[in-house]
């Protein structure tokens, strides 16, 4: 156990991942010279050098496009994206290339890629730097995601992407960049498990990333109403672990989704769709969401609060499933 | 005008002939995918190579087997001259589980992980970033093979292509880009698409090395190629040519081809790769009207065996429609 931040966390299992792995190199805007936009990579450049921690122009489908290359040819590129947002410069890469080529090969080519991308509202930065668009992602076939939302995670999902032999995206809410916690050394993890970050009895609140802590603080303002909620982190959105969410609703009966996407065709949507599929019978309430209002993100605080799930809002919503 | 041939010491007899089988078998095979495509035993799009055979046989020749290649979803030729056998090639069009991509790729996608050959790419510059990484991955561990990223001119005007050559001269990556100009982007005639229409010009503007070539002659283009390979290979450096040709045929088969004249496509076949260099072969007194014959009757031979083992190949089960998404050895 060490205690460190969200960033310092990312930042090992990076450092880990390359001393180990000659193969591992990190490349994206600003990472080097930098130290990346959001710190995360500050000192790599110093310990591996230009060729391994490697800056690149505003590229971004080029260096997406070169990190799927750098796969096929027998590389374990880490790719980091400055925000969600601009990864949508890179998208025809991603899906048209990274998530179809092992398919569209009939199974000769795999593409061991993580690109890592800040996500998330909250600071201020408007509707070009602020967006969740984490089920875009989840939606391809032939990758995987991973939203970390603890410090123990944001090293151990890292680490267990770079042991992929598929493209993984790694999304950074950048709101817990400077969160601090405990890694859990030497301890393996494995994509594809639900956490259960707080254990209830009444009704499961299903989250990931940045509304995690909001949601754990909403659960402790129900539990002083004697609301004993449940709290799943989903951790990996893609391929969700439905077993851990219908285990939990079928002793709960009841279930709310909060997720920093918008509601429409959201990530909500889907973990809705799999409880009605799923665990239909065991419910005593319809599954309620939170989500962000259906509004590009707005630069004002006080609209930004109001377009962001809070606390407040999760707590409403869950007590009104009673 | 061709390239004398005695121009070109290296070239023997027997090295000519096999260019020519090569660009022989690219517009038989061709011409055979299009009739099958019209019995419906070919689905979805066929873009037919015919008229730009000599830019794929003679720029092959610069690579060897542990280089990798990059191509486009107009890629028989590439693949064929890259030694993909024809049959697999074939069966892949008609879907078959024997075919290269196990009938998940189709006439734009083949792959062949044996050979290096990384595929068609059907989205126009989509592979050039790829290439990229291929080449920066040979870079990083300091291997001496290179890359051939062959794109047709339409990639021009795609952000990913100023992208890519950029990273490639700013990283040295070890990359012969192929640019394969047949003067139209489906149907737009580069003149209404480009400010620039000297595209090798434009990889300059990049510190890239670059020039262009008669690819309708398939000496020119072999002696062009291994020119900028071997220099790519020396000085770990890209370099670009581009490759004047043209497509006899449309777009793909779901083209009515109405925006160039007839004029325009006979006054190009005048300059066919394959009869053009097969007369200038006799001409030289290295190829007979026997041995002419002969080769189309092994050609014809080859194809026929291509379609045979189409024909009888098997459907991939329905069951197995999800294999190939992940990798077997990753989380599940």
């Amino acid at each position: 156990m060490s205690k460190m931040t969200y960033r310092e966390a990312l930042r090992g299992a990076m450092r880990e991942a390359m001393r180990a792995d000659p193969r591992v190199f990190l490349m994206g805007e600003d990472v080097g010279r930098y130290g990346g936009a959001f710190a995360v990579s500050l000192g790599l450049l110093k310990e591996f050098g230009p060729e391994r921690v490697r800056d690149t122009p505003l590229s971004e489908s080029a260096f997406v496009g070169a990190g799927i290359g750098a796969a096929l040819g027998g590389m374990r590129p880490i790719v980091e994206v400055m925000t969600i947002n601009f990864s949508l410069l890179a998208l025809d890469q991603i899906v048209n290339n990274a998530a179809a080529l092992r398919h569209m090969s009939g199974g000769q080519f795999s593409v061991p890629m993580v690109v890592r991308m800040a996500s998330g509202g909250g600071r201020g930065m408007a509707a070009q730097h602020s967006h969740s668009l984490e089920c875009w992602y989840a939606h391809i076939p032939g990758t995987k995601s991973v939203a970390p939302a603890t410090v123990a995670d944001a090293r151990g999902l890292l680490l267990a992407a770079l042991e992929e032999p598929d493209p993984v995206f790694v999304f950074e809410h950048a709101l817990l960049y400077p969160l601090e916690g405990e890694t859990e050394d030497g301890v393996p993890m494995k994509i594809g498990r639900a956490a259960i970050r707080r254990r209830g009895r009444d009704v499961t609140l299903i989250t990931y990333g940045g509304t995690l802590p909001k949601t754990l603080q909403a659960a402790e303002a129900l539990a002083a109403e004697r609301i004993d909620a449940e709290v799943i982190d989903l951790r990996t959105l893609r391929p969700l672990d439905t077993a851990t969410i219908l285990e939990s609703v079928g002793r709960t009966h009841r279930a709310l989704i909060v997720d920093e996407g918008w509601r429409t065709g959201g990530l909500s949507a889907e973990v809705s769709a799999q409880i009605m599929e799923g665990a239909f019978d065991s419910l005593d309430a319809p599954v309620a969401r939170v989500c962000s209002a259906e509004v590009p993100i707005p630069y004002a605080k006080h609209l930004e609060d109001a377009a962001l799930p809070q606390p407040a809002a999760i707590a409403a919503a869950a007590r009104a499933l009673f | 005008m061709a390239t004398p041939l005695l121009a070109l010491p290296e070239l023997e007899r027997e090295h000519a002939l096999s260019l020519l089988r090569e660009m022989l078998l690219i517009r038989r095979f061709e011409e055979k995918s299009a009739e099958v495509y019209t019995q419906g035993k070919i689905r979805g799009f066929l873009h037919l190579y015919i008229g730009e055979e000599a830019v794929a046989v003679g720029a092959m020749r610069a690579f060897t087997p542990d280089d990798a290649i990059v191509a486009t979803y107009r890629e028989h030729g590439q693949a064929l001259a890259r030694g993909i056998p024809a049959a697999a090639v074939m069966a892949e069009m008609y879907g078959k589980a024997n075919g290269a991509s196990r009938g998940r790729g189709g006439s734009m996608h083949i792959f062949d992980a044996s050979r290096r050959f990384y595929g068609g790419y059907a989205i126009v510059g989509g592979g050039l970033p790829v290439a990229v990484g291929l080449g920066l991955a040979d870079r990083m561990q300091n291997r001496s093979t290179i890359t051939a990223c062959f794109f047709g001119e339409g990639a021009v005007a795609e952000g990913e292509f100023h992208e890519s050559m950029n990273l490639a001269a700013l990283w040295h990556l070890p990359i012969v880009f192929l640019c394969e100009n047949n003067r139209y982007a489906m149907g737009t005639a580069l003149m209404r698409s480009e400010s620039q229409t000297d595209l090798h010009l434009k990889a300059q503007s990049y510190n890239i090395a670059s020039s262009a070539v008669d690819g309708m002659d398939v000496l020119a283009v072999e002696a062009a190629v291994r020119e900028a390979a071997d220099a790519v290979r020396r000085e770990r450096e890209p370099r670009f040519l581009e490759l004047r040709t043209y497509r006899f045929r449309a777009h793909s088969m779901a083209d009515p081809d109405l925006y160039r004249t007839k004029a325009e496509v006979e006054e190009w076949k005048h300059r066919c790769p394959v009869e053009n260099f097969a007369a200038m072969l006799r001409a030289e007194g290295l190829l007979t009207d026997v041995a002419r014959k002969d080769m189309e009757a092994s050609v014809g031979a080859e194809i026929a065996e291509a379609v045979a083992f189409a024909e009888a190949g098997p459907w991939e089960p329905v069951a197995d429609l999800a294999r190939d998404v992940y990798t077997p050895t990753g989380s599940s």
